[in-house]
């Protein structure tokens, strides 16, 4: 939970001896196969060698739940979800705008960091008890404010490291022009940072699911599905707690696509090669 | 120059010098140096690595501050020359910006500065023909050579027809027959625009088939050491200066005057660091 990693916006470059094509298909490929094996032991252990069902629910009866209680999960992924996405986006709207005050103003920058240094190393969730208990039992905003907490960390690391990235010869080109700030902003600064916020926020989504999921184990409204997770474990309906462990996942990865299709789809035309070190 | 003695200098640098406050102490890049270039006067800067070539070049952008002394540029302050877009600016680096397109990088000081969209349009392809990029136009900077992106940098400098051109050498990545193309299209250019040129070279042969006058600096601190006139550009009209002329004796003539001027009257052999003599 602690966000501080901040990851640059490389690429992993490509073996060599690899078609983009093959790479590709072999990236999908890959992590199914090691899914389906793994779902083969998994199996396997309880039907052949007769690990308890109850203790270690099969991946059938696992599917035969999310198959039962389909509604309800659709019900609670979209409860947690919609927090986790609130989250994000204000958070990743809030981490922009106060990247990009720090970086224009020195003496901001040194009273953010700090705080942000703090935010950064205590796991955001610990406020989750106390932010839910200040905003009532039945309130969804203490998970939101956590979620936004959690993505605006990543968000604002990257972006204010995006903003320090013009070099001296773009930077004087700028003043030749006599470019205005806005100017300078718009056409110099943000393309520049672009890669940085793009990796902030796709760091940020995963962390907003997680949070908004981890959150709901501490009390507030009932329903999403963090709480239905606790709630199934406590009264021992392992196999229904798996489903809805399994939604959680589907969340986080259909949040994390979305994030990685948005930077791609903004890189477009970003050539591959924008060597950065 | 035939242009009438009233007429307001394109650079008139008095008295500047130069202090960088590093770390490690104070640099006096430039000790005091006084330099006119007249409006449509080609003058090329030429010295070794190191002799505040780009620093005086800076200076006259106002991309730096002298330590003391004024820069003017066209009888204004090199402040207000610069806010007005007096001067069109080409570095030593190329300085694209990588997720704009050539066309686009081309378009960049036309855009900052309000240019209708369909004059950019067809401003754009006339600069990219000329320096031999119309094929190029949709590519991105790194899927050009070092050559092919200084010449989307000129065309860039060159967008705004400037009546001062700065020039850092600006053909030193490029190979001796698109050099040799390039220089005899700023001559072209500049003789066609009335540009005043201040140009940043290595190269004697290219000063000198280039300038009307050159200013030839010693290091440490930069100072002038000699400025050297070309009689080329008083017997001819710049637009005159083709290919021939590379092989004329005058040429040569003036290819020793400068390099004498380097050597400052030591015997040439022991090396000003940083020179072509080709
Ligand atoms: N920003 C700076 N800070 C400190 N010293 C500097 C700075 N810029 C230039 N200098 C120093 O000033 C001197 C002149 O540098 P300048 O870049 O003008 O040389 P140059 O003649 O353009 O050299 P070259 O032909 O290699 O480009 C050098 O000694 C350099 O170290
Ligand atoms: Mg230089």
């Amino acid at each position: 939970m602690s966000a501080g990693a901040v990851t640059a916006a490389t690429a992993p470059g490509r073996p060599k001896g690899m078609g983009p094509r093959t790479e590709a298909t072999l990236r999908i490929v890959a992590p199914v196969a090691v899914g389906l094996i793994v779902l083969g032991i998994w199996q396997f252990l309880v039907s052949v060698v007769g690990v308890s069902d109850y203790l270690l629910p099969s991946p059938v009866s696992i599917i035969e739940e999310l198959i039962a209680s389909w509604d309800s999960i659709v019900q609670a992924t979209l409860i947690t979800g919609t927090n986790a996405l609130i989250g994000l986006v204000l958070g990743s709207i809030l981490g922009i705008l106060l990247a990009a005050v720090a970086a224009r103003w020195r003496p901001i920058d040194r009273m953010s960091a700090p705080v942000v240094a703090m935010l950064a190393v205590v796991p955001i969730v610990a406020l989750a008890p106390v932010l839910n208990s200040m905003f009532g039992a039945d309130s969804q905003f203490g998970r939101q404010a956590i979620a936004t907490l959690a993505s605006f960390v990543p968000v604002f690391l990257n972006t204010l490291r995006g903003f320090r990235q013009t070099v001296p010869v773009h930077r004087d080109l700028m003043r030749a022009y006599a470019a205005s700030s806005g100017q300078v902003l718009r056409t110099l600064t943000l393309p520049t940072a672009r890669p940085f916020i793009l990796t902030g926020i796709r760091i940020a989504s995963s962390l907003a699911v997680i949070s908004a999921l981890v959150a709901e184990y501490f009390g507030g409204p009932r329903g999403g599905l963090g709480s239905l997770i606790s709630t199934s474990a406590a009264s021992s309906q392992y196999a229904r707690a798996w489903a809805y462990v399994v939604a959680s996942i589907a969340l986080g990865l259909v949040f994390y696509l979305a994030t990685l299709g948005l930077e791609r789809l903004l890189q477009r035309h970003t050539p591959q090669a924008r060597r950065r070190p | 120059m035939s242009e009438p003695v009233t007429q307001v200098a394109a650079v008139e640098v008095r008295g500047v010098d130069k202090v960088f406050e590093t770390r490690s102490g104070n640099v006096q890049a430039l000790e005091p140096i006084d330099l006119t270039v007249a409006a449509g006067e080609f003058v090329s800067l030429i010295g070794p690595s190191g002799c505040g070539k780009s620093t005086l070049m800076r200076l006259v952008a106002d991309l730096d501050e002298p330590t003391a002394g004024t820069v003017e540029v066209f009888g204004k302050t090199s402040r207000r020359a610069r806010l007005d877009q007096e001067y069109g600016i080409a570095f030593q680096q190329a300085g694209l910006l990588p997720w704009r397109t050539v066309a686009g990088n081309v378009a960049l000081p036309l855009e900052l500065h309000g240019e209708a969209s369909a004059a950019r349009a067809s401003r754009i392809a006339e600069l990219l023909d000329m320096v031999g990029l119309a094929d190029f136009a949709d590519r991105y900077p790194d899927q050009l050579s070092g050559g092919m992106q200084q010449r989307v940098a000129i065309a860039r400098a060159l967008a705004e027809r400037p009546r001062l051109l700065l020039m850092d050498e600006p053909f030193g990545a490029l190979d001796e027959m698109t050099r040799e193309k390039m220089q005899t299209e700023l001559v072209r250019i500049s003789a066609e625009t009335g540009a005043a040129v201040v140009f940043v070279t290595h190269s004697i042969p290219e000063a000198v088939f280039l300038s009307d006058r050159v200013v030839v600096m010693s290091p440490r601190p930069g100072r002038i050491r000699e400025i050297v006139a070309m009689r080329l550009g008083a017997e001819a009209e710049r637009a005159e200066r083709t290919e021939e002329l590379r092989e004329e004796r005058v040429f040569f003539d003036m290819v020793t005057a400068v390099r004498e001027a380097l050597h400052g009257g030591s015997p040439i052999g022991t090396g000003a660091r940083g020179v072509e003599t080709r």
